[in-house]
């Protein structure tokens, strides 16, 4: 028997895989900023923004939904901005979903940068110093490519968050087939229906799937990376 | 001149330093362990701030805290080899070596090529820093540097982390950067041998204090130097000129002060050379010797009587306006009634001289 999936499958499984793609690339250049300012910078507040970046991780998902809904709906303060000013419109689509999902694994990706960050020899960057280096050109040329494990491994990991985020995404954009509805999603809609079982299987095993495929390939990026650093 | 006069306390340390170098010249920061001299260096090149002080590099301020003035270390254009090399791991050592050729300041004095050369870089440019010896990796951080295009350059025990064989491997380039390029350089070391070979100046530096600073002649005599290198290795260190070869013997004649040593060297007519005096090989006569294999005999006069360690006196020779110490038992300097003024002849046998070229006639 082969595996052929069908257009509703393919639908949620294309559309898990652009909503992670754009939550990566959305909260990656901020992530590298927020890692670096809390890992290199002391200054009042430090605590305080840490524990901010932390929150998606403890609070119940459907917490974060209705906070996005406050802040970024139609209504809301950061969304009424956005979508009078830049006509970008959140609620109900795959760019809402993509920022829902972003929220929640932040955390993941700035946590696997900074341990990265930790680790790179500062010696280096004052090696780089004596040569003529300034800091933003320290930051890209010496800190950015040693920290790179770490936002490859943030950056993957999100991804993998992304894939399977379900609570935020929901209340923030709700379950609209072709627009939000994610694999996770379309999992759930599946369990709804009467007789939807074999069809929440499948969706089962694509999810494993994509899980496995992307732990894989992660190791193997790290493993080229490591080589590239020589160590 | 290199002009440096700064306080710094950080942790147990009270750094105080004070010294003034004329350029281009070899400065050796020398003390113990935990004294304060990397402390001091990374003050001079910037990385580390100074609570008060001044630090000036021929007419360029650098750090006046008086004026409020610090120029950032990128933009100090002072070299700093660091003792465990610091290169970019993701760099190859081209790649090194370029980081630092396109940031550097101008006027430019040395080339990529010429760097590459002097060190022997070129085998090693397309490996990384974990696929070369300690002392390769000390060669290319002071390639780096170099193309950095510095006023000065710091080196921080550069060879403290290699094996005595490994040393070697590296010391002849830093002789080559002082002759070839005329480079000013601050060398950091607890080892005299390795200051012996390099500087020409030397700043002895005890519990963050710069207590003493001089020629390296004159600072080989130096009491607080002798305490750290031992009695064994106390001695004068004179600077001469080869003049020729002796047909008699094959030995190299050097001349000194007003007399001439001769050592075993293989360098040419017009070298300049090192010779390190031991103490402890030196013999005092008070009348003139005669039917003896020793093949070094200086005439000269008792400038002064020390007691040094144990049950023996160091007798300072002054030979022609060139100060060289002997090391006898105290017995001896009763028996021969050593005085200053005496007139005495200082034996040393050729094979106990320990000669370094300090610079190749050009």
């Amino acid at each position: 028997m082969t595996f052929c999936l069908s257009a509703n499958e393919s639908e949620a499984l294309f559309l898990s895989l652009s909503v992670a793609v754009r939550s990566v690339l959305l909260s990656l250049p901020f992530a590298i900023v927020l890692a670096w300012v809390l890992t290199r910078r002391q200054f009042v507040g430090r605590t305080i923004l840490d524990a901010l970046v932390h929150l998606p991780l403890v609070l119940p998902p459907v917490v974060v939904g209705y906070l996005l809904l406050l802040l970024f709906g139609t209504r809301g303060p950061i969304g009424s901005w956005l979508q009078r000013g830049l006509g970008v419109e959140l609620i109900f689509t795959r760019n809402g979903a993509a920022l829902a999902t972003a929220v929640m694994s932040f955390p993941l990706m700035v946590r696997a940068m900074r341990i990265s960050l930790e680790n790179v020899d500062r010696g280096l960057e004052d090696a780089a110093r004596t040569l003529g280096a300034g800091a933003f050109d320290r930051f890209m040329s010496i800190t950015l490519p040693l920290m790179l494990p770490g936002v490859l491994a943030g950056a993957i990991t999100a991804f993998s968050a992304a894939l399977g985020e379900f609570g935020a995404v929901i209340t923030f954009v709700s379950n609209i087939p072709g627009e939000t509805r994610t694999l996770p999603l379309a999992l759930y809609a599946a369990l709804q229906t009467p007789g939807g079982d074999y069809a929440a299987a499948r969706l089962a095993v694509i999810s494993i799937i994509l899980g496995f495929g992307g732990l894989l390939l992660s190791e193997w990026f790290a493993r080229r990376v490591r080589r590239w650093l020589g160590r | 001149m290199l002009q440096v006069a700064v306080k710094k306390r950080l942790g147990a340390l009270s750094l105080d330093a004070k010294f003034e170098l004329p350029t281009p010249g070899v400065v050796a920061l020398f003390g113990r362990s935990g004294c304060g001299k990397s402390t001091l260096i990374n003050v001079i090149s910037g990385l580390l701030d100074a609570d008060s002080g001044r630090v000036a590099l021929d007419d360029a301020v650098l750090l006046d805290t008086a004026q409020r003035l610090d120029v950032p270390p990128e933009r100090r254009r002072i070299g700093y080899v660091f003792q465990e090399a610091r290169l970019f791991p993701h760099f190859d050592v081209a790649g090194n070596l370029r980081y630092a050729e396109k940031r550097a300041g101008s006027p430019r004095f040395v080339g990529f090529d010429l760097v590459v050369e002097l060190l022997d870089l070129k085998p090693l440019m397309h490996r990384r820093a974990h696929q070369l010896s300690g002392g390769e990796r000390q060669r290319v951080a002071i390639g780096r540097a170099l193309l950095s295009q510095p006023r000065m350059l710091l080196l921080d025990e550069p060879l403290a982390s290699l094996d005595a064989s490994r040393r070697e491997e590296v010391l002849p380039y830093l002789e080559i950067m002082r002759d070839q390029l005329a480079i000013p350089m601050v060398y950091v070391s607890h080892n005299f041998e390795e200051v012996l070979r390099l500087a020409t100046y030397l700043v002895l530096m005890e519990a963050g204090r710069t207590t003493a600073q001089g020629v390296i002649g004159e600072m080989s005599l130096n009491p607080g130097v002798r305490a750290i290198i031992g009695a064994d290795a106390v001695g004068a260190i004179v600077d001469g000129t080869v003049l020729g070869t002796d047909p008699a013997s094959g030995l190299t004649r050097v001349g000194v002060g007003g007399g001439e040593l001769k050592v075993q060297s293989t360098a040419a007519v017009g070298a300049k050379l090192r010779v390190q005096l031991l103490a402890r090989d030196l013999i005092v006569a008070t009348q003139a010797p005669q039917q003896l294999s020793v093949r070094n005999i200086l005439t000269g006069f008792v400038t002064g009587v020390t007691a040094d360690e144990g049950d023996a006196d160091l007798i300072a020779i002054d030979i022609g306006g060139t100060l060289i110490m002997a090391r006898v038992t105290r017995a001896a300097t009763q028996e021969l009634k050593l005085t200053a003024g005496l007139p005495v002849w200082a034996l040393v046998k050729a094979v106990s001289l320990r000669s370094h070229v300090t610079r190749v006639p050009r």
